[in-house]
């Protein structure tokens, strides 16, 4: 069958329908093979991970796999980016070659993302980049697993590896895995996703050869353009069914870690005709500590939050022609090397909080109200008694925002991530804890014609003799995710551990460094939930009395935002 | 003479009936619209309209969609939980996942209301240590309180159970004491596994599905009894191995996927007799395609699956990978142009636009109609007289010709493109996350509609063959006179390997061999012999992924001989270094969990009994049709499937009807009819 039109260029419809499905699903077999080969399991399990082809000269994003992190999925083309940049300095790219780096000023996100980024060879002509992305587990810095929230620059969030050749025309240059293997903690791990990583990298060359030599290179060559095109089309049509105007949110972040001073996170979004302008300008400056981002990492966040608005749109560049993103020189949103940038979960949660609230404004339908806005990374480390250490971490869930078809989820994972949390009875069978609640939090969510979901309380004893320190990052402890369309705001993230003289609060609310507990002490999370969405007078009786009935908002509560509605269920 | 064995798999559209008889060497089949919402009738009348007398009969085994209805459309039971003080929203939180990745729309409620879910004060720790005693009290009153809002089951669902079940245990007795039916279960009996939300979510939907599926079983069991049958009642498990009825009762959970399962082991069974043990298979249904891999004869097990968003189900399942292409799937073009198939589907009710039932937009049925590739006069299930051809062409026009600027025809083959390439891509991944090569398997369609799309797999995985079995359409009710007795146990261990205490670990694997030989001797069927294989998941502390370290452990006259932690250790090491290709210096070996299975081998039978019996190529030859393939009309010869004779070639086009099924051979391909008749298609130039 003849695939182009010689006249146009134009790639005949059903071919593209099929080659879109061809090459999503060899970023989807990139991404399998790395999770079944992956040693570590914030790969292996949680998915902490990207693949895609790339384009050859701009970098932009063509196809990506459906399986990886969704911050990813904005974030890789700026890491292909990046070695193009490189490649094109040193001016000698060959076919085999493997760049390798983890520099987050380049390609966004934080130091633990190792990228792996090679060219794709046709007949001797470039053709497009591969990459791939993991988590890997310990890549050195001064604290083990790189999540540390007392850093004031870089260098001791991590080692820093800028874009090098990992493999030079086929050949493994292993100087540079020496190195790589004597800056971790975990070589062994280290080597195995390296590994799984080259496995991927080397399975997406064979599928390509395999798609090229059935269909040339012309053809996939017009697919690839054509699919860009076509979601280009999909976004400016989206656009075009929303009203023209300009909308503002600001939000904050409750501290730096370092300075208890709020951080303001600002959006003007502006809709005219078929395009959007999200605007930052009136953000807060760069700080600090480790809450600022690099600039790779805020335009993926846009693309994140404008996925989750439309969430049929294609993962690929095409999306984000008709958008324009502005962030300001000098903003956290925007620090230079060497600034931290381990806590960037926050910062983007934040940033999709704000997009969120803005777009709501444009269109109430599609928009759901905030999440709980924080991953809540909680860190309990001790001595057993046979004096082996151990370091309990992990990120804690809370609820989502309502949407006009339903309340929000209760207890969800955060927006930018897919990852699970371990059972609870995992984490009791390999560390000195019990868990007293780990539970829906009552009166948690922000209340609304559909309310949000419920937010969640953990709290932790400590069994052991030793005792423990904790150590948590987090958000949303002085400012409330927001509702929406006159819904509620959520419940604050309140942490608290016990001392001899009873609970208390951290000073900077959501942050704390080296908490000492004793045997028989706990901790305490309780976690916000989501957003209302819409009137809390327009909130079914049958609804808030089930939920009152099931103990998840109080009557007191009830009484408070429902009023007249839950009188009436009564 | 009890020489009768039946198989009766109930789909959502028909029930399919499978008898076997073992005397004459014969087989039988038959196809009846499934019965609502009580499908017994449909059962019953099935068996009856191909057997008189059911004492020739000495084994009826029933494949069920009944728990899966019950759990897809939440019409289980009203059930109540007990659980550990500060625990009560497990089932509500999950493991902290969301629906959909993009959208962060939607919401989950658990089986059980959360005012239904009471905590007692009691704790087990990790190690096992009880903390705090189980409040006898508490638990009476708990239970009283639920049998007034009037819950009909009970699950009990304490912390870390799986490391010691006895506050789980006292609780329980409280509870039956009490409790008006025999609907009371604990976490720990139902799975002693650690991870308390994948063990409480399985003993919540269990004890949902309890008080429906054990009525239903037993108004079956009474049916068949009053009818004269004194035979063996058997169910199949998702594990793809059959229980006896009482079992089912207990653990209705593990019918989970009983229907699909049996269609993978009967699919296996065929394939391996064929000579071709390495397959892929497919069942196109309306709204699905389900696709399950077997590598050497042997199919996948996968130990979890989530029947929807938060039922997770724990238990050893036949792994089946569901993609939203069946024939009932909606063809459709999007803002930006692209040719889209699903995920809507007018599933079989209104179904394609061509069955005339109210549904006016385009399905790949419908493709397949206008192409000439589906006989619109002789539709398949009898309940249609003919089909619409017009209207099917008209929508296909409609809302995919015009959009893309192509003619109807040209817009119909669009639509068979774009949904064999997502099939062929179901294909490579289920091989691809497995680690093999697709292009080493067969492709084996079976269900009504896969045996379409053979050739256009073959041709776009790049596999040599397809294999369509003799009766595509019954495959899951062959499946069942095929299957096995299997039981699988877990118990976790979580232990270090040096120095771990291997009596333990033998009374455990003793008490599995115990339990499961006992089921065995109880079941009124002959086994030609016992299996018994023991796992252990085990792992490098500080790692969370396990690796299934089969054991060498012999089974001698119901003895297990204990391992040594030295063949552990090598069991381990051979295991770990073939997954991940090195193993880890100074690092520690930990046995988290054992799995036993105890397996009764079922007699085999030939499949040739099946085999055609003379016939001519001619005879079988019913006259010739117009087929559109690629861009032009073929002439292409219609043969009645069944009365080919073994060893026919019949070269493409062609297309081989039999009552349930088609098959398609396009041109290039050739159909060869095997020793078993099968149909194997192949390249005409092999």
């Amino acid at each position: 069958m003849s695939s182009t039109d010689p006249n146009t260029g134009n790639i005949d419809p059903i071919t593209l329908a099929v080659l879109a499905g061809r090459m999503e699903q060899i970023a989807d077999e990139m991404d399998a093979t790395l999770f079944r080969a992956a040693f570590n399991p914030i790969i292996a399990e949680a998915h902490d991970a990207s693949h895609g082809l790339y384009h050859a000269v701009s970098g932009d994003t063509l196809v990506q796999g459906k399986s990886g992190l969704p911050i990813f999925v904005g974030v890789m083309s700026f890491a292909v980016k990046a070695v193009i940049d490189k490649a094109a300095e040193n001016g000698d790219l060959e076919d085999g070659d493997i760049y390798i780096f983890n520099d987050a000023h380049l390609g966004g996100t934080h130091l633990s993302d190792m990228r792996l980024v090679r060219p794709y060879f046709h007949d001797g002509k470039l053709f497009c980049y591969l990459a791939s992305v993991g988590h890997w587990h310990d890549v050195g810095g001064a604290v083990p697993g790189n999540y540390n929230p007392a850093a004031t620059d870089a260098f001791q969030e991590a080692f820093i590896l800028p874009p090098v050749r990992l493999a030079k025309a086929g050949t493994i240059q292993t100087d540079i895995i020496d190195i790589l293997m004597r800056n971790t903690r975990l070589p062994q791990s280290a080597q195995g996703d390296l590994n799984g990583q080259l496995g991927a990298l080397d399975l997406g060359v064979k599928r390509m050869d395999e798609l090229l030599a059935e269909y040339g290179p012309d053809t996939v060559r017009s697919a690839l353009d054509a699919l860009q095109d076509r979601a280009e089309t999909l976004m400016r049509s989206e656009l075009t069914d929303l009203p023209d105007g300009r909308w503002e949110a600001t939000d904050y972040l409750d501290n730096d870690g370092i300075t208890d001073v709020p951080l303001a996170i600002k959006v003007a979004l502006e809709i005219k005709g078929d395009t959007m302008t999200l605007d930052f300008t009136g953000t807060a400056d760069r700080c600090a500590g480790p809450v600022n981002i690099a600039l790779p990492t805020a335009v993926a966040t846009a693309y994140v939050a404008i996925k989750h608005i439309f969430p049929t749109l294609p993962a690929n560049a095409g999306v984000m022609r008709p958008i324009t993103v502005n962030i300001p020189d000098g903003s956290l949103l925007s620090a230079p090397f060497p600034a931290p940038v381990g806590g960037y979960t926050e910062t983007i949660l934040r940033m999709i909080d704000v997009i969120f609230a803005a777009a709501s404004q444009a269109a109430p339908e599609r928009v759901v109200a905030n999440a709980y806005g924080t991953i809540n990374a909680l860190s309990i480390s001790g001595k057993r008694d046979n004096g082996q250490p151990w370091v309990m971490f992990s990120f804690y869930g809370g609820g989502h925002g309502g949407s006009i078809e339903s309340d929000g989820l209760n207890h969800g994972n955060a927006p930018i991530s897919t990852a699970t949390i371990p059972p609870m009875e995992i984490l009791e069978a390999a560390y000195p804890v019990m868990f007293k609640q780990w539970a829906l939090r009552p009166d948690s969510a922000g209340a609304g014609m559909h309310r949000g979901g419920m937010g969640a309380t953990y709290e932790i004893e400590v069994l052991e003799g030793n005792g423990a320190k904790a150590f948590l990052f987090g958000e949303r402890g002085r400012y409330a995710p927001t509702g929406v369309q006159g819904g509620g705001n959520a419940a604050l993230n309140v942490f608290s551990y016990e001392q001899d003289d009873g609970w208390h609060t951290p000073p900077m609310a959501s942050k704390m460094v080296g908490i000492s507990l004793k045997q028989g002490q706990s901790v305490r999370l309780d976690t916000p939930g989501g957003g209302g969405y819409g009137d809390p007078a327009q909130r079914a009786p049958s609804a808030i009395a089930r939920d009152v009935a099931g103990g998840l908002i109080t009557p007191e509560n009830a009484t408070k935002t429902y009023g007249p509605a839950w009188e009436n269920a009564q | 003479m009890s020489s009768k064995m039946i198989g009766v798999d109930v789909g959502g559209t028909f029930t399919d009936i499978f008898v076997l008889d073992e005397a004459t060497g014969t087989a039988q089949v038959a196809k009846v619209p499934t019965t609502r919402p009580d499908q017994s009738g449909g059962f019953l009348s099935g068996i009856s309209s191909r057997v008189s007398d059911l004492s020739e009969v000495s084994v009826v085994v029933h494949g069920t969609t009944a728990g899966t209805n019950a759990l897809l459309e939440r019409k289980g039971a009203r059930i109540g939980v007990i659980t550990t003080m500060g625990l009560r929203d497990v089932l509500e939180m999950r493991r902290r996942d969301r629906p959909r990745t993009w959208g962060l729309r939607g919401d989950f409620e658990p089986v059980v209301d959360r005012a239904l879910r009471l905590e007692v004060p009691e704790r087990t720790l990790a190690d096992g240590t009880i903390r705090t005693p189980v409040d006898l009290d508490a638990v009476r009153s708990a239970a009283k309180q639920l049998i007034d809002d009037g819950c009909l089951a009970c699950a009990i669902l304490f912390a870390n159970s799986y490391a010691n079940a006895e506050n789980e245990a006292l609780a329980v007795k409280a509870v039956r004491d009490i409790w008006p039916n025999a609907h009371v279960s604990c976490s720990s009996e139902i799975l002693p596994e650690i991870r308390e939300f994948e063990r409480f979510s399985t003993t919540a939907l269990n004890a949902y599905l309890q008080p429906e599926v054990s009525g239903y079983l037993a108004r079956l069991e009474t049916a068949l009894t009053s009818d004269g049958f004194t035979g063996e009642f058997m169910i199949v498990q998702s594990n793809g191995g059959v229980m006896d009825v009482d079992t089912a009762a207990s653990y209705p959970i593990r019918t989970a996927l009983s229907g699909p399962a049996a269609g993978v082991i009967a699919a296996g069974y065929i394939a391996e007799a064929a000579g071709f043990p390495d397959v892929i298979t497919g069942d196109m249904g309306g709204t699905s395609f389900d696709v399950s891999l077997i590598a050497k004869g042997k199919s996948m097990l996968s130990p979890q699956t989530s029947i929807d968003f938060g039922m997770v189900v724990r238990s050893p399942m036949i792994e089946i990978t569901t993609i939203g292409a069946g024939g009932g799937s909606i063809a459709w073009v999007d803002k930006g142009g692209l040719l889209n198939i699903g995920p809507e589907s007018a599933g079989s009710t209104p179904g394609p636009v061509a069955y005339g039932m109210g549904n006016t937009r385009p399905t790949v049925t419908d493709a397949n109609v206008v192409l000439g590739r589906i006989d619109p006069d002789n539709p398949i299930g009898g309940k249609l007289t003919r089909l619409d051809v017009e209207a099917a062409s008209a929508a296909i026009l409609e809302h995919v010709g015009k959009p893309l600027n192509l003619d109807a025809l040209q817009a119909a083959e669009a639509i068979l493109r774009v949904a064999n390439s997502r099939m062929a891509g179901a294909l490579r991944l289920v091989s691809i996350e497995k680690g093999f090569d697709p292009k080493r398997f067969a492709f084996m369609p079976f269900g009504g509609g896969g045996a379409l799309h053979a050739g256009a797999m073959m041709a776009d995985v790049g596999l040599a063959r397809a294999i369509v079995p003799r009766y595509p359409g019954v495959t899951s009710a062959m499946g069942c006179v095929i299957a096995d007795m299997r039981q699988d146990f877990v118990q976790t261990i979580n232990a270090m390997l040096t120095g771990m205490d291997t009596a333990h670990l033998t009374g455990f694997m003793q008490a599995h061999v115990d339990a499961g030989n006992a089921t065995l001797n109880h079941a009124k069927t002959t086994f030609e012999g016992i299996e018994t294989t023991f796992v252990l998941d085990m792992a490098y502390l500080g790692q969370t992924h396990t690796v299934s370290v089969p054991l060498p452990v012999t089974v001698t006259d119901g003895h297990v001989t204990p391992p040594s932690e030295d063949e552990i250790t090598q069991a381990f090491d051979k295991e770990y270094k073939s997954t991940y290709g090195r193993l880890l210096q100074n690092g520690t070996r930990r046995v988290i969990n054992l799995r036993s299975a105890v397996t009764g081998k079922r007699p085999r039978f030939d499949l040739s009994t099946l085999a055609p019996k003379g016939g001519t190529v001619e005879a079988a030859r019913k006259g010739t049709r117009q087929v559109h393939f690629a861009d032009a009309w073929h002439e292409t010869t219609i043969y009645n499937r069944l009365d080919l004779p073994i060893g026919a070639e019949i070269p493409g086009p062609a297309i081989l009807e039999q009552p349930d099924t088609t098959v398609l051979i396009e041109p290039g391909l050739k159909g060869i009819v095997d020793t078993f008749g099968n149909t194997l298609i192949e390249r005409a130039d092999t």
